[in-house]
């Protein structure tokens, strides 16, 4: 049944404003980064500037130590939830067995549970341990929302693999190791992909585990911000914000053929 | 979240062959999550003075202390407003996102962008869109509505949290409208089609048919997003007020204060927030089963 012409402008018109919205909070962020000077009530900076990404830029602010930080902690978390939880999500997706229901319940709870309430138990212990304040603690604490998150995307990419073709293979003679190498890893591997991508932004987005088990010494990108933010270095924080949301962005173009509906590969930027 | 559906029997259907596989995941959750939560739960029981006993002296503390039920009353109003918000708009999205006209990809691709873009972003750029010398107070100030910031309403560090509920619109509409999506492709176009072919209007067809085959789905989405509404640290700390603070904001606040004898507090607010959010979620979804179950 073709919509009546009234209710497909409607549609149009209502796609342009959500279009609209969804980038709306971050134009200011982004023209602060090349303002110099931009007082109320101008509606466009009167002057503007490359200085502060020439400053963000440079050795002095500390972000490109901070961006490598970032970026280390995030794929050091991704590494060690896919080796963990692509096991996990295979025996969730493929195999039934008695207490499966409570199993799920465990690896799902720490989605749900904010992280926060269990980073402040965790802090005196991990402060005993000579964790805090070390990237290897604050790697440990990204596990706590990353491990799930990969283990329930594998699930789902997992629950959808056909084993008939292991099935073949091992009935052709291959051994478990060619079986994995030549059958498995291929039919899986775009949902591996996609699934470490989104665990990669899952941790590249803390803030507040970072701050606690971090002790302020290990300093990411949104520690960074916020601190610029707080100070008032709106034009810093712009330039800062801008290469923060870049690495989300590219990695959503790449996978964004890659996911079907059916796996709930849903990129969390900071939530859970 | 997790295959709902039974899978089929696997290559070894043993329960042996799947603990074996499962046993990293669940120790280092375990560890990690349940230790936490434990040294948690410990750490509100058993004060770090010397000579102290166990004791229920910090949730007393807390529940005597003003700052706590308005802490825990802000963030409820918090958390509930925004999800019900979300929930709405976000139904009306995925509704939206299901019909054919131009640059429909192109709005699919942005609210997928924004999925992607952290919190600490976002809410700062909620502050510098929406405080009182912000853009859109300048865009007024340019339409000729005010000549002050101060004449512009108070939507950031206010007591009415409305550019934290923005914040979280902003950010769980495209999360729920992506679950709803998902199940909407899941259910597939039948069930609306033979409504409509039997002479069901627009309206009714959603009233009656997508809405219930979707509410599982809403429901769980909505709770995920409730529990993390709830519980979030740095979107109240950069758009909140002072006071009321948002509950975690108060924990965080309380734990790192010189004063070590309060720090029983804080983790019995934090115990408050983890049981609070796990009871909600748990009731959500054993909710959204029974719906399922029915549909």
């Amino acid at each position: 049944m073709a919509p009546p012409p009234g209710l497909r402008a409607f549609w149009v018109i209502s796609g342009i404003c959500l279009a609209l919205l969804m980038i709306l909070p971050l134009v200011p962020l982004a023209v602060w980064s090349v303002a110099d000077g931009w007082r109320f009530p101008a509606i466009l900076p009167q002057v503007w500037s490359a200085d502060a990404w020439r400053y963000t830029l440079s050795p002095a602010s500390g972000v490109l130590a901070s961006l490598w930080s970032t970026t280390l902690i995030a794929l050091s978390a991704t590494a060690l939830s896919a080796l963990i939880g692509i096991p996990a999500g295979r025996a969730l997706g493929l195999h039934r067995f008695r207490g499966k229901a409570a199993v799920e319940l465990v690896i799902l709870a720490p989605l749900v549970v904010p992280a926060i309430a269990v980073a402040l138990g965790l802090h005196a212990v991990f402060l005993r341990l000579g964790l805090t304040g070390t990237t290897i603690g604050v790697v440990l604490v990204h596990l706590i929302p990353a491990l799930p998150y990969m283990t329930l995307v594998m699930a789902a990419v997992f629950a959808n693999h056909d084993t008939a073709y292991e099935d073949q293979a091992r009935s052709l003679g291959a051994g478990r190791l060619a079986i994995f190498r030549l059958v498995t890893l291929p039919a899986v591997l775009p949902g591996i992909l996609a699934g470490a991508a989104f665990t990669f932004l899952v941790s590249w987005s803390q803030y507040a585990l970072t701050l606690l088990i971090g002790s302020g010494k290990v300093v990411t990108l949104p520690l960074l911000l916020f601190s610029f933010a707080s100070s008032g270095r709106n034009d810093i924080a712009g330039a800062i914000g801008v290469i923060y949301v870049l690495p989300g962005i590219i990695l959503l173009a790449l996978t964004l053929g890659r996911i079907n509906g059916r796996n709930v590969a849903l990129p969390r930027g900071g939530l859970t | 979240m997790a295959a709902k559906t039974d899978p089929p029997a696997g290559p070894s259907s043993g329960g042996g062959r799947a603990l074996f596989l499962l046993a990293p995941a669940l120790i280092v959750i375990g560890v990690l999550f349940g230790g936490g939560l434990v040294a948690g739960a410990w750490q509100s029981l058993a004060p770090l003075l010397p000579g102290a006993r166990l004791s229920l002296d910090a949730y007393r503390a807390i529940l005597g202390d003003p700052g706590f039920p308005g802490a825990l009353g802000f963030s409820l109003y918090i958390a509930l407003t925004a999800t019900m918000l979300s929930a709405v708009m976000a139904t009306a999205v995925a509704l939206l996102l299901r019909q054919t006209f131009p640059g429909r990809r192109l709005i699919s691709f942005l609210v997928q962008v924004n999925l992607t873009i952290p919190h600490a972003v976002g809410a700062i750029g909620i502050l510098y869109l929406l405080s009182q010398s912000g853009t859109l107070s300048r865009l007024a100030h340019g339409a000729g509505l005010l000549d002050r910031p101060a004449q512009f309403p108070e939507l950031v560090y206010d007591r009415h949290a409305i550019g934290i509920i923005l914040h979280y619109m902003w950010k769980e509409v495209p999360f729920i409208t992506l679950i709803l999506l998902s199940q909407m492709q899941t259910i597939g176009q039948d069930y609306a089609a033979a409504a409509r072919s039997l002479g069901a209007g627009r309206w009714q067809c959603f009233r009656h048919v997508t809405l219930p085959l979707i509410a599982p789905a809403l429901a769980a989405a909505s709770a995920i997003v409730f529990a993390f509404c709830f519980g979030a640290y740095e979107v109240p700390l950069l758009l909140g007020p002072n006071s009321p603070a948002a509950l975690p904001v108060l924990a965080y606040r309380v734990s790192v204060d010189a004063d070590l004898a309060t720090r029983p507090q804080a983790m019995a607010m934090a115990m408050v927030i983890a049981a609070l959010s796990a009871a909600l979620v748990l009731i959500a979804l054993r909710a959204a089963r029974r719906a399922m179950g029915r549909a």
